[in-house]
């Protein structure tokens, strides 16, 4: 019989709320400093690679930047559906086939001046993620199939839809058979905002999206139609609200900023289609999005987080030489401690068993 | 009767959640062969007091005793051994297994189906609860499910046998059919402690009564020897209000339905078959009906939750059956349903926000942007107009107690100055006090002109308001008929679909 049992707790306090996160970055810094100990590194120099050393430059506050955009950036736009039970997982693909149509654009019009091909590339990426998102979304609606799987199965679609395009008619023919499209010319290309880094102006397209989000669900009437479906599905039908309209709204939001993402990433660092555009952000954004609490601000916060995590751990397997499973069971205990607290803020735990019987 | 150790003693029991005392030093004793009433309104301890009686809860103080003995009833488990068995108000019985397989589940042990069969046939005919095993769950009515749960316990051979508010779901003959069986058992020297805050089947059933009220007890007596309103004051402490009714001035037909069909919406729902309805401005329907015979197919085909053909329902001579909720109220429909948390009103919440579930069309959105200073005015005027006991617009809804937040959903729906309003079970689960009030103010409502149609099972609720009541029984809708022109037994026949009793 297990003598620990959770039992709800009769008003969790809003204070606490906000507490966990730090705390759960607290206890996993005093974790952390254990686990290197036991394997024999310094632990100060450990935790100072990880948190210290990333952000010790100013190229490496732009990195942690340029990184946390995305994040950032498709966590919003998944949230937008979260909050509304509305379960995207494939924002992935809906990354990939936003930078497959703003990639075509790019090396088709990109002998044309920035002040066409930039903002088309845009158009295009958010119309191609939105379009992605749109086939799960009319699933949904139609045949009542779980967007769950079908948007999740559809990232594998894309992915390959991108290797197709840069092995075949996209390949640049002066690339020594590499599968990869030509260079874009630079007017197809986001120009750095902060000299010496690699910031650029894709992360002030971050920026005005999430406060777009955050004036969406916050303030207007559809985003209120959106929290309603999520938070109380009776209520939202007994305002009126329509199950499909939702479904749409959600995948549409969600797939529309992937796609925009995808837009950033081969318009800002990569400069050109490859096999792959992104090391898994539409799927890292699904934790991010959680993390920060569906809430636009504290999903921006819990971008940087992951952000600095992602970097933390390359820097700390160069400079401790720490092999990457220890980063990312580091990093999966930052986690673990968050949803702990979580469990914590809303449960107790009880010793003893429930079924005791003192007098037979 | 009363000579002897009880059977079971409450000494000093306590029990608090937070600030909130629910039991403050509670005394009870129940006897061998009593039928001991435990009365009290909504809110007033009750629930938590059986709950610590059947082990489900542990009080913070305070000593039970069985048959003179201390003891600890730390489960249901416990309880069950010594003797005690329980009636929930709510019933917790599975659907789609029959009834033997419901029995088998509860039992500690494994229950051989045929042996099991057998003796649930033997009690049921011992004490007049006919009762087919091989049943299946979702083709009884309540009244039979609560027999069910009766035989289950008294398969256990309880020496005290606990029953919640059993009769809330129950007709007029149910009633009479429940009691007769109660009686039999305590003729054997079982104890029931009976709970309800029904006064007059108190006095026609119990023995002994305790009455409670906000978690103390205020009186013990003989109710044979008390009148309602004496035992009405030690419930509430003050005399029972009565709301303030004149004969009706109908006018035009302001809601109504044709031939209105809809298939249940889920495999245990019912369909509406044919059903026709007339509510006229400055008049109230009342919709009589056990629960479960389609009033939440009516209620979902009225209000545009579900849409139907177009001419089936009509609000102001304007065919509106193929429009949802949200173009139906544009055209003067309000509504209260019957789950207040979680459809009237998002728990999460604050009132402020909650008022743009059915409001949001009247001036507090502009460009698609919420007016929030609008919101909070609606809620604050809301919270004033019915004296709402809430921390403000900002409160959230899940903070409200059930009698206030239905307040708080009649108030806003009233706002909107309808000229239809539709509500589902008005007063249930709220205090006595809330209740006259929200009763008030729906035949204030009629009074100022709107058609006003109220679906309970309450039927004294309804022989209270209404103007006319009709019955719904398996999907089928009676005429509606005058209230002067009926009386609560034949309507409750109505509600059994006895033969013949839909005359008329």
């Amino acid at each position: 019989m297990a003598p620990f049992r959770l039992e709800a707790r009769n008003a969790p306090s809003s204070l606490a709320k906000w507490l966990a996160p730090p705390l759960a970055a607290i206890a996993m810094v005093a974790c952390g400093f254990v686990l290197f100990a036991v394997l024999g590194k310094d632990p100060v120099a450990a935790l100072h690679a990880f948190f210290v050393a990333p952000v010790a430059t100013r190229y490496g506050i732009g990195e942690l930047l340029l990184k946390a955009s995305p994040l950032a950036l498709i966590a919003t736009g998944l949230a937008i559906g979260y909050r509304a039970n509305v379960w995207n997982i494939g924002a992935e693909g809906q990354l990939a086939v936003g930078a497959i149509a703003a990639g075509g654009v790019a090396l088709a019009l990109d002998a044309s001046g920035p002040l066409v091909v930039l903002p088309l590339m845009f158009v295009a990426g958010a119309l191609a993620g939105a379009l992605w998102a749109a086939i799960p979304a009319w699933l949904r609606t139609r045949c009542n199939a779980n967007e769950i799987l079908t948007s999740l199965m559809l990232v594998y679609i894309a992915t390959l839809l991108l290797s197709y395009m840069v092995h075949g008619p996209w390949r640049d023919p002066e690339g020594f058979n590499f599968p990869q499209s030509r260079m874009f010319a630079a007017s197809a290309l986001l120009p750095v905002i902060v000299e010496g880094t690699r910031l650029n102006a894709g992360t002030l397209v971050t920026l005005a999206v999430v406060a777009a989000a955050w004036l969406f669900v916050a303030r207007t009437l559809v985003g209120f139609e959106m929290r309603v479906a999520g938070l109380a599905p009776g209520a939202a039908q007994y305002a009126g609200v329509s199950p499909a309209k939702v479904v749409w709204i959600g995948m549409l939001c969600g797939g529309a900023c992937a796609g925009v993402a995808g837009v950033n990433e081969i318009a800002g660092p990569i400069g050109q289609l490859l096999p792959s555009v992104s090391p898994g952000y539409g799927f890292a954004a699904i934790i991010v999005a959680f993390v920060g609490r569906l809430h636009p601000a504290g999903i921006v916060v819990a971008s940087l987080l992951m952000s600095l995590l992602y970097l933390g751990g390359e820097a700390a397997q160069v400079a401790l030489a720490l092999p990457s499973s220890i980063t990312g069971l580091f990093q999966g205990t930052l986690l673990l401690f968050l949803l702990a607290a979580d469990v914590l803020i809303h449960y107790r735990v009880r010793i003893g068993a429930r079924t005791a019987m003192a007098t037979p | 009767m009363t000579h002897g150790n009880p059977r079971l003693e409450l000494a000093g029991i306590t029990k608090r959640y937070g600030d909130v005392v629910a039991n403050d030093a509670i005394d009870l004793a129940v006897h061998a062969g009593e039928i001991h009433a435990l009365l009290g309104e909504n809110g007033a301890g009750k629930s938590t007091l059986s709950k610590i009686i059947y082990g489900v809860v542990r009080p913070d103080a305070g000593t039970l005793r069985w048959e003179g003995r201390a003891v600890e009833i730390a489960s249901p488990g416990d309880a069950r051994r010594l003797g005690i068995g329980m009636v929930f108000q709510h019933f917790s019985l599975f659907e789609s297994l029959r009834v033997v397989d419901n029995i088998a589940l509860g039992e500690d042990g494994p229950a051989s189906g045929a042996a099991l069969s057998a003796s649930i046939r033997g009690i049921s005919h011992a004490y007049g609860l006919p009762l087919d095993p091989s049943r299946y769950v979702h083709t009884m009515s309540v009244g039979e499910r609560q027999r069910v749960e009766i035989v289950r316990c008294l398969l256990q051979s309880p020496k005290l046998l606990v029953m919640d508010e059993p009769t809330s779901v129950l007709t007029p003959q149910a009633v009479e059919r429940l009691f007769a069986t109660l009686r039999s058992l305590a003729a054997e020297g079982t104890a029931i402690l009976y709970i309800s805050h029904k006064l007059a089947e108190i006095r026609a059933l119990c023995d002994r009564a305790t009455i409670l009220r906000d978690g103390r007890v205020t009186g013990e007596c003989d109710p044979r020897a008390e009148d309602q309103a004496s035992l009405a004051r030690m419930m509430i402490g003050s005399d029972l209000p009565h709301p303030r009714h004149r004969a009706a001035i109908p006018g035009a037909t302001m809601l109504a339905a044709r031939a209105l069909d809809l298939p249940a919406g889920d495999p245990f729902g019912t369909p509406l078959a044919g059903v026709d309805l007339d509510v006229r401005a400055g008049e109230i329907v009342g919709i009589a009906g056990i629960s479960g015979n389609g009033q939440r197919e009516l209620l979902a085909a009225l209000s545009g939750e579900r849409t139907t053909r177009a001419d089936a329902v009509a609000i102001d001579g304007v065919g509106v059956g193929h429009l949802g909720i949200a173009a139906r109220r544009r055209h003067g429909l309000a509504y209260v349903p019957e789950e207040r948390q979680g459809r009237g009103a998002v728990p999460e919440l604050s009132l402020a926000d909650n008022t743009l579930l059915s409001a949001s069309a009247q001036g507090l959105v502009r460009h698609g942007i919420v007016d929030r200073r609008a919101t909070r005015a609606r809620a604050r005027d809301a919270i004033a107009a019915f004296r709402v006991k809430a921390a403000g617009p900002d409160a959230l809804a899940e903070t409200l107690s059930g009698g206030n937040l239905q307040k708080f959903i009649l108030a806003r729906e009233m706002q909107q100055s309808p000229k239809v309003l539709i509500a589902a079970q008005p007063t249930w689960g709220v205090d006595i006090g809330a209740s006259a009030e929200i009763r008030q103010a729906l035949v204030d409502l009629r009074d100022a002109g709107a058609a006003v149609l109220v679906v309970s099972e309450d039927l004294d609720e309804l022989f209270e308001i209404a103007d006319r009541i009709a019955v719904i029984a398996r999907g089928r809708l009676s005429p509606a008929m005058p209230v002067t022109g009926t009386d609560p037994e034949a309507i409750g026949l109505a509600m059994a679909g006895e033969p013949g009793a839909r005359a008329a």
